[in-house]
């Protein structure tokens, strides 16, 4: 691993220090670069959710599988945080991590996960139960299996509304009927007894929904909430989400691997690979301005209707093994322009999450030197 | 929900008529001869060996007997035997070749044993064996849950008879640790109903236990996985309740039709534990009739246990529509 030299630290520790000054009053605790970028999110407003330096290991018989290494982030109420990566990249894993819900007996968490100033890693289960559900929900990638089928939807939120409230039943199904009509569901009175059979696919994205936001989270993690839903129905369950946000003034955590998506929905875009950042910023910055070989792989790989008779870019080769990740940066063994790069420094050293301009709150984790000019002159042109 | 009943109850008449037809033919395929067993088969004179042949009808065709059986069983019939009639109302299962009394009268006589047998083990077998299991599945890969799967395997390698007989000898016999089976009526004693039953009870509830804590065990380890349970607890609700609420209704649906199966069995007839505890119940009744090649008895019993087994059945189908809103009853 390569430290950053004694300027760098310098720049970014003014710069922190001067647009955040809780962060600076928490004291002369040495603090990495990673963990201090990971505190401030890339429009510089104070976060709601800091993840920082996060870890999420899970020891098998076949040896650990390090599913996240050294993970922050941050998201302030109101905006939306896309994270982007392929399967088994982390995406998930690191939200799952922010809910708690790892059996902690099959996994081992380190770092910090703060939400509102309160630690999660570590708590008592008991007093995140208080918090799941409640200041933090969670909409599920697929409605279909992520809703009990013996339960009906509208005793299924409910159900999420009663755990943190200490009210009657009939106050608990009025407030799921508001939050039926809020999601879009005609005719909420008949729909609450309906089993989610009965639904059809975007109804059921839309109940979750529902579940998801009957306590009026602070923070909402949308693992995936359209990847199981026609297009036509994805759309209408975005502009939901986007209303919804708007509505409630929540932080949102959309976990995605379509960059359409991410393009409708996203404020700030943090792209993972192997279980790492390889690049984080506002999504202007990373959609617009990518400084990370795969990023742009990702970016290529979109199939456009201009080129409707090319045949798709995929990324070659397969995402790394988590019990074994390569040495040196992750990527290297798939990176088209590591022959670029002096030396061997991509296989052997782990390049650091920096600015890609010196300084500034758009960081990559690439070693390329002229990355600005790749991109405009090689990637850009191909991506038509 | 009509129609579908008045569909299964059809589908369940044709089967009991299967199995008395098969009954019937295999007690004629089998080298039995009641007639010889009564008169005895030493010095049994040619003469009085037809009479009691006749007296028991067995000199009829074959067909014509199965067709006065079931003539007997839907409309009544009447039997003459030495010039005596005897009206033999419907349902008549027929007098019993051993010692002439009406079979009906035998299988009340023995049911109330054998439901009480039951009841009580299925209750136990039910309750325990889930209730361990679950606890097994969400502790799945520690030793407490290794050590309890392999014991419930070792329990379950052992023949049931060999078990409940040891306990028998040991526990009640030679250290009259518990009390010995015996038969009362619950409406004569309550106290003393339980006391005879408690032996047998435990016994073959808990044996029993043992396949349930391995079922329902498996089945809580896949419904525990699902994705709705991960989301139940992003809810926020309690581990007891995701466990217990979330997790155990659907876990039960395959465990309900084990069960539904197993009490149909074990009402048809719980043998060993019947014999070993002395409980004069249908298992008995059967191993009697059996030994007597007694005829009208064995179709009796077998007549019950068909309808014992389509009935569980029947109503296994029915609370599988209770408990999954998914299945439909049509």
């Amino acid at each position: 691993m390569t430290e950053p030299t004694p300027d760098d630290r310098k720049d970014a520790m003014s710069e922190t220090a001067a647009e955040q000054p809780a962060e600076a009053k928490r004291g002369p605790e040495v603090a990495t670069r990673e963990r201090r970028q990971g505190a401030l999110s890339p429009s510089g407003e104070t976060p709601y959710l800091v993840v920082e330096d996060l870890t999420v290991k899970f020891p098998t018989a076949d040896g650990v599988v390090s599913a996240v290494n050294g993970l922050s982030y941050s998201v302030p109420l109101g905006r939306t945080l896309a994270i982007v990566g392929e399967s088994g990249s982390g995406k998930s894993v690191s939200s799952m991590a922010v809910m708690g819900l790892h059996d902690p007996r099959r996994s081992k968490i380190t770092g910090s996960i703060r939400l509102g100033g309160d630690e999660l890693v570590g708590m008592p289960e008991a007093d995140l139960m208080k918090v799941r559900g409640d200041a933090v929900s969670m909409v599920f990638q697929d409605p279909q299996s992520s809703l009990h089928p013996l339960y009906t939807v509208g005793k299924q939120i409910a159900e999420a509304y009663l755990v943190h409230h200490k009210v009657s039943k009939e106050v608990a199904k009025k407030r799921t009927l508001e939050m039926l009509d809020l999601v879009g569901i005609p005719n909420p009175a008949r729909r609450f007894n309906q089993y989610p059979h009965e639904f059809s696919g975007g109804m059921r994205q839309r109940a979750m929904i529902a579940m998801g936001l009957v306590n009026d989270p602070k923070l909402v993690i949308a693992d995936e909430p359209t990847t199981a839903l026609d297009v036509t129905v994805q759309a209408q369950i975005l502009d939901l989400l986007n209303n919804l946000q708007k509505e409630f003034g929540s932080a949102i955590v959309l976990i995605t691997h379509d960059l359409g998506v991410v393009a409708e929905m996203a404020d700030d875009v943090l792209v993972m690979y192997a279980g790492r950042c390889v690049e984080y910023g506002t999504a202007e910055d990373v959609l617009a301005n990518p400084r990370m070989p795969y990023t742009w792989g990702l970016l290529e790989s979109i199939p456009t209707v201009s080129a409707a008779n090319e045949r798709l870019r995929p990324i070659k080769g397969l995402p790394p093994s988590l019990l074994n990740l390569p040495s040196g940066c992750s990527f290297n063994p798939r990176c088209p322009y590591k022959d670029r790069v002096k030396g061997e420094r991509c296989t052997t050293d782990l390049p650091e999450l920096l600015p890609v301009d010196g300084a500034g709150l758009h960081t990559s984790r690439c070693h390329l030197p002229d990355k600005a000019s790749i991109y405009e002159t090689e990637v850009l042109p191909r991506l038509g | 929900m009509l129609y579908f009943l008045g569909r299964r109850i059809i589908s369940a008449l044709s089967v009991v008529f299967v199995t008395l037809v098969a009954t019937f033919a295999l007690f004629f395929v089998a080298p039995t001869d009641p007639a010889g067993a009564i008169c005895g088969a030493r010095n049994c004179p040619p003469d009085r060996l037809a009479e009691i042949r006749a007296g028991l009808g067995l000199d009829e065709p074959k067909v014509k007997q199965f067709t006065s059986y079931l003539e007997g069983l839907v409309a009544g019939r009447t039997y003459v035997n030495g010039g005596v009639e005897r009206d033999c109302a419907a349902p008549c299962l027929g007098y019993s070749f051993k010692n002439d009394r009406p079979v009906l009268d035998m299988l009340k006589e023995r049911l109330p044993v054998t439901i009480s047998l039951v009841a009580g083990a299925a209750v136990i077998m039910l309750t325990v064996g889930v209730t361990i299991g679950s606890m097994a599945a969400k502790r799945r890969g520690t030793a407490g849950d290794r050590a309890l799967v392999t014991s419930t395997l070792i329990v379950s390698s052992i023949p049931y008879y060999i078990v409940a007989l040891m306990i028998s000898l040991y526990l009640t016999i030679f250290y009259p640790i518990l009390p010995r089976g015996q038969w009362t009526s619950p409406f004569d004693s309550p106290g003393k109903w339980i006391a005879g039953f408690v032996t047998p009870w435990l016994v073959l509830g808990l044996v029993n236990t043992t396949q349930y804590v391995r079922y329902s065990r498996g089945s809580m380890v896949e419904s525990l996985s699902e994705d709705y349970i991960r989301t139940a607890r992003a809810k926020g609700l309690s581990d007891r309740v995701v466990t217990y609420k979330h997790a155990l209704r659907t876990a039960l649906i395959p465990v309900i039709t084990i069960f539904g199966l197993d009490v149909a069995g074990m009402l048809a007839g719980a043998i060993f534990t019947e014999r070993i505890f002395d409980l004069p119940g249908l298992g008995q009744l059967v191993l009697q009739s059996l030994v007597n090649y007694d005829l009208p008895v064995i179709m009796g019993t077998v007549l019950i246990s068909s309808i014992f087994l389509v009935a569980a059945n029947l109503v296994v189908d029915i609370v599988y529509s209770l408990i999954d809103p998914r299945v439909r009853l049509s």
